[in-house]
């Protein structure tokens, strides 16, 4: 590394400040509503550190006494993790065979860009039979329904980082383990599984934080307690007439936590996933 | 070889047919039909509805709206991304710590990004206007998303927080496949600090970047959700992006028929979009190779 020069050292160490303070105040802001008293956050001129720390709405959010608002905010928690969960099982199922075959099997792959392309379509495209259908098969306002739906944007997404994961390991390991006598599928059991669980990992972190985030669907297709996932709730909740902020800051702090958690840990594994997939478009 | 590479293709080819193209082919045969959401399962009505929508002036805003969200808040994220990403190869104290904070606007759900920024924007006690009064710099609050005026640019400013960390990070990644000899050799020749990002570090960031600027404008043109929870379209449909507009005739209006074309216009053209870029990405490629 050249030698910097000391003025243009400060100006570096400024610049890095103020990104740090633009990324950071946002989220600051919303972990102090939600610790801040309500007085406090509806005073002019406003307080902007609380006088005294009020922890009370995390309790209040994640209690499961009747008919409270913990209770529907718990059960959305619910719902949004038995709906991620079962649709991040369910797109990888589908996607590790049909990933590994376009791998291996080039002259197939037209058929995974087909699959590819659905990414651009808008949500509101398909949102009208989908309703219908899932209204047929009594799977409106149903967690079973909302995975289901979520494979569209799920599936294809899978698909892709596990054929570029699959791609990344040597088609003559497999070659080998088959020339002393393993079949396919032990061959794949004890040689490329194992070899590819790293990307299955971080699809699976990747798949499980899309379903995570989702909104649109959810809307749509959910209607109360049974099957209403987090973004729904925490939607209501910030439409609604409720007069505590520091609430609706509480439901989104906990909201984020997991996706920012895996985020923090899994830095490394999700910008490597972001970026191959990036560059090899 | 084939034959069992179809095999293991089957259950995933089999699902995206029932949930996409299943549902697809029916919001085309929509389309063509006054059908209802609830009730009236409709008639064939030909190409009216697109006739209808294509010459509505309420289409031909909203278009227009989504068109300026999407090319100001994708050019906002990818020349702020850049910046962030050059400064973030530069050595300061803190480094690894701030690179490992960019990806917290990416982490944050959509739906809380837009939940927070609504807090922030609040008329009354919204703490955009405390710092802004308290600071001097605003006389008097003012109501960011329920003025026409001001409530599309406050949503391009929530949404380029939360995209731009994703775009610096991906530029970061290419910034740092940049062989060091070649910059050094260039600092040899005298290249200075513009003639070397433009022409020995630009080509390293040109394919990584073609590649976030097409997913992120295909993602704005389909934007919803931070909309949704911040404005509903509001004020005054000031904030409408066709997406919204899409929701409201179908599923608010529960015109069905008409709700389908204006989908599949949408479609149309996130279609045309992609095709355009998928251009624009191999005459990068071929460029650099």
């Amino acid at each position: 590394m050249e030698r910097q020069s000391f003025v243009f050292s400060i100006f570096i160490h400024a610049c890095a400040l103020l990104l740090a303070a633009v990324i950071l105040a946002p989220l600051l802001w919303l972990f102090i509503m939600s610790i801040s008293p309500a007085a406090d956050l509806t005073a002019k001129p406003l307080v902007w550190w609380p006088q005294s720390i009020d922890f009370s709405r995390y309790g209040v959010l994640l209690s499961s006494v009747e008919n409270s608002a913990g209770a529907a905010f718990v059960a959305s928690l619910v719902n949004s993790i038995l709906v991620a969960g079962m649709a991040t099982i369910a797109a990888l199922a589908l996607a590790i065979p049909a990933a590994w075959a376009v791998s291996r099997t080039p002259s197939i792959g037209w058929s995974l860009y087909m699959v590819i392309a659905t990414y651009m379509l808008p949500p509101v495209a398909l949102a009208v039979p989908l309703y219908f259908g899932l209204a047929h098969l009594g799977l409106l306002n149903s967690v079973f329904g909302l995975a289901l739906v979520y494979l569209t944007i799920l599936a294809p997404f899978t698909t892709w980082l596990m054929k570029s994961g699959f791609d990344a390991i040597p088609r003559e390991i497999e070659a080998a383990a088959m020339m002393d006598g393993a079949g396919l599928f032990a061959t794949l059991r004890i040689i490329t599984l194992p070899l590819a669980a790293p990307v299955m990992a971080t699809s699976a972190l990747f798949a499980f934080l899309l379903a995570w985030d989702e909104f649109f669907y959810a809307l749509l297709f959910t209607s109360d307690l049974r099957a209403k996932t987090l973004t729904v709730a925490i939607a209501d909740l910030a439409g609604g007439r409720v007069s505590d902020y520091g609430l609706i800051a509480t439901a989104g702090v906990l909201a984020a936590l997991p996706p920012v958690v895996i985020g923090l840990v899994m830095q490394r594994a999700l910008i490597s996933g972001l970026t191959s997939g990036g560059v090899k478009g | 070889m084939t034959t069992r590479a179809w095999l293991l293709m089957l259950p995933l080819l089999a699902v995206m047919i029932a949930v996409i193209g299943w549902p697809l082919a029916d919001t085309v045969g929509l389309s063509f039909t006054d059908a209802k959401l609830v009730g009236s399962s409709g008639n064939f009505v030909g190409i009216d509805n697109y006739v209808k929508t294509l010459t509505s002036s309420n289409f031909q805003r909203t278009l227009t709206t989504t068109t300026i969200f999407a090319v100001v808040s994708v050019f906002a994220e990818m020349v702020l991304g850049v910046l962030a990403a050059l400064l973030l190869n530069q050595q300061f104290y803190g480094r690894t710590v701030l690179r490992g904070l960019m990806i917290l606007p990416w982490a944050l759900p959509t739906v809380v990004n837009a939940t927070l920024w609504r807090l922030i924007y609040n008329p009354e006690y919204g703490a955009l206007n405390a710092a802004l009064t308290q600071t001097g710099l605003l006389d008097a609050y003012r109501s960011w998303l329920g003025e026409p005026g001001t409530a599309l640019a406050a949503l391009i400013v929530a949404d380029c927080w939360k995209n731009f960390p994703l775009v610096a990070l991906i530029a970061l990644a290419a910034l740092q496949a940049v062989p060091r000899d070649i910059t050094a050799a260039s600092l040899v020749d005298g290249a200075g600090p513009f003639a070397r990002f433009r022409f020995v570090i630009l080509p390293y960031l040109a394919g990584p970047l073609v590649v976030a600027l097409v997913l992120r404008t295909i993602e704005a043109f389909k934007v919803f959700d931070i909309i949704w929870v911040m404005t509903r379209g509001g004020p005054a449909n000031s904030t409408r992006t066709l997406s919204i507009l899409v929701y409201q005739e179908a599923f608010s209006f529960q015109r069905a028929g008409s709700g389908a074309s204006l989908a599949l216009i949408v479609t149309l053209l996130v279609a045309v979009l992609a095709a355009a870029y998928a251009v624009l990405v191999r005459r990068t490629a071929g460029s650099n190779a």
